[in-house]
């Protein structure tokens, strides 16, 4: 029987599977950070469990971290306090390894776990954040998990799971110039909606996808969830085995990678196809992920009118030209070098208009950035430059928006609320973002190409 | 976790289509090393015109004096989307609630939902709009778990979906972990394997 690349990692980790029950799933890698584990750690505690794998668990501090130098100081908030006190804490006493604050690794969990290496082809991987999507980019099924899921591996390894569906996105064909990987997700959640793929895992095919690098395929893989699917895909090729090889955990042999693929003739439960030489930069109008249009597009006439009445646009009205008050550039989905490279080749030798947040996703990223003298050409036009950390994705570190404030985010979501109360947010690629911090309005990126 | 069977509630309606984690329990709220005292943060920049000080919103459908004491939300479409954070249903059960009605639930929001004793109940669209209707006058529904039903309160009794194993481990009041430990000599099995 042909199986799909998802049927394979599945089939290899189940440990048992008794009639009614789930399957008992076994998971290779277990990702934690500072927001979604002590109340797991706890649990253990209290049933007098110890953390099975140490060895198979790696954690961060992103979420909650200042991406200011007052980050290095002690914590004066008491919340953030406790917080990085328990993650330490419990690191420590279960011998897992932390890339914390001041740590050179240290970054955003999604970024990270690729970055070291850690994420493999073939590999289940978890993490209690709805992100964990973005390391399906490496040919892994990996997904995310709430805190009592968490306690569950921190204890056996293992997760309850009932096999998921499949949802097939196919993209084919040359992207435009000035359109990049989050136009290309973004149109996906436009066009399926926000729970359209709810209870399936999708898989990413196509050359277009093959033709995208190990980063633009993790900005791909990362919104997965942003239409209901939990896990998100693609087959490991050689643009995979490039960008592992040499990194510190990376294994050595990747030829046994190569049955990784989903199989000709293998059946997905639900497909839809994406002609990508007919997209565009991609802008969000509303709520939530799936109310995206084209950049030069007008806000569709039936836009539900709760959410134009929060972001105060007018349904039938194009967003070009429409004012910001800041513009964001990081968070899991865009805060890689190539991401900063382009927002860099926008920027360079012009001013910002706004206040423009540049973020890298981890300490390699500022660094490498830096011997670049990337910088150099985001302080010169006027935009701050910080340290790793989730930052304005989500507000809950300092960096977050004013009431009515409205923001150009490179970001994955724009909830109610998500960047500040109130805040107002227009997701985009890091190009558009760009193009709109030297125009401090809603900018095509195209005129600048 | 406290068992569930069949209880009677009254019912308290949020008619807005994909609520999210952030509207839940905005982040802001959730940094906390514990699972208790969150039903206060529960929707809290819609249901309070000042959040950190907790003033309360009279507008918002949970603060009117007809709600107080529900224990069944019935919501829009597609309820739980966005974050993994399992503090929306530490915060829904925090603040009483023991059951949502919706047309669907995102996934990992049903996962934890049910891990926390609280019953994602899946109608169909019409059952959906009557139900909306009936609780807008916070009339009171029965839920019956073990025979799968939902019993508005003109009568109209609705079977819904769920799974088996959860089923169990709600009637029960039992948790997922003690199963899988009770797995561990195939684990370590399984892991010697590869
Ligand atoms: S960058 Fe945003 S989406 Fe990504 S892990 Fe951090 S908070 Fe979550």
């Amino acid at each position: 029987m042909p199986k799909t690349l998802f049927e394979k990692i599945w089939d290899d980790h189940v440990v048992t599977a008794e009639p009614e029950c789930p399957a008992v799933l076994y998971i290779d890698l277990h990702l934690i950070h500072e927001m979604t584990s002590p109340q797991a750690f706890e649990g253990l505690r209290r049933r007098g469990l110890k953390v099975r794998r140490p060895d198979r668990t790696a954690a961060t501090i992103d979420h909650i971290i200042q991406t200011t130098p007052e980050r290095f100081q002690p914590q004066k908030d008491p919340r953030v306090a406790a917080l990085l006190h328990s993650i330490e804490e419990n690191c420590r006493a279960a011998g897992i390894r932390l890339y914390g604050v001041g740590d050179e690794q240290q970054g955003v969990v999604h970024v990270i776990g690729p970055e070291l290496g850690l994420t493999q082809p073939g590999m289940t991987i978890v993490c209690g954040d709805s992100h964990t999507a973005t390391h399906g980019a490496f040919g892994a099924l990996a997904f995310g998990i709430g805190t009592t899921e968490v306690e569950h591996v921190l204890a056996t390894q293992c997760l309850l799971q009932r096999k998921p569906k499949t949802f097939e996105v196919r993209v084919t064909g040359r992207l435009p110039q000035g359109v990049t990987a989050k136009d290309i997700i973004l149109a996906v959640c436009a066009k399926v909606g926000i729970g359209g793929a709810n209870g399936h895992v999708a898989e990413y095919r196509g050359d277009t996808i093959r033709a995208l690098s190990m980063e633009e395929r993790m900005t791909v893989c990362n919104m997965s969830i942003e239409f209901g699917a939990r896990a998100g895909m693609i087959a490991p090729d050689d643009t995979t085995f490039r960008y592992l090889a040499g990194r510190p955990f990376a294994p050595k042999d990747f030829e046994r990678f190569r049955r990784l693929r989903t199989d000709d003739g293998a059946a997905f439960d639900a497909s839809i196809d994406i002609d990508a030489g007919r997209l565009e930069p991609m802008i969000t109008y509303g709520t939530n992920p799936g109310m995206g249009m084209a950049i030069g597009a007008s806000i569709p006439g039936d836009a539900p009118k709760k959410a134009l009445e929060y972001m105060g646009f007018e349904a039938g009205k194009p967003l070009l030209g429409h004012s910001i008050d800041v513009v964001f550039i990081g968070s899991c989905t865009n805060s890689r070098l190539g991401d900063l490279r382009q927002a860099a080749s926008v920027l360079k030798g012009r001013k910002v208009k706004v206040r423009t947040l540049i973020v890298p996703g981890s300490g390699p990223i500022k660094r490498a950035a830096e011997a670049e003298g990337l910088d150099k050409v985001f302080v010169e036009a006027g935009a701050e430059w910080r340290e790793a950390g989730c930052s304005m994705c989500i507000a809950m570190n300092g960096d977050e928006l004013k009431e009515g404030e409205i923001c150009v985010a490179t970001s994955n979501r724009n909830f109610e609320g998500r960047q500040g109360k109130g805040g107002r947010t227009i997701l985009a690629s890091p190009l558009t973002a760009a193009a709109s911090a030297v125009e401090g309005r809603v900018a095509d990126v195209r005129t600048y190409l | 976790m406290e068992p569930i069977s069949r209880f009677r509630g009254k019912t308290v309606a949020l008619a807005i289509p994909n609520i999210d984690t952030d509207q839940i329990t905005p982040a802001k709220f959730t940094m906390v090393t514990d699972k208790v005292g969150l039903g206060r943060i529960l929707f809290a920049h819609w249901r309070y015109r000042d959040a950190e000080k907790q003033i309360p919103n009279p507008d918002f459908p949970l603060n009117k004096p007809g709600a107080q004491g529900a224990t069944i939300l019935v919501a829009g479409d597609n309820f739980g989307c966005g974050s993994s954070r399992e503090h929306a249903p530490w915060a829904l059960v925090g603040y009483g609630l023991r059951a949502v009605v919706s047309t669907s639930f995102a996934d990992i929001f049903r996962s934890n939902a049910l891990k926390n004793g609280l019953l994602p109940i899946v109608v169909d669209p019409e059952s959906h709009r009557q139900a909306l209707r009936e609780a807008e006058g916070n009339l009171e529904f029965v839920v019956d778990l073990p025979e799968q039903t939902l019993a508005l309160a003109s009568g109209r009794a609705v079977s819904f979906a769920i799974d088996p194993f959860a089923k169990r481990c709600l009637v029960q009041g039992v948790d997922e972990l003690g199963y899988i430990l009770s797995h561990e000599r195939r684990i370590a099995e399984y892991e010697r394997s590869r």
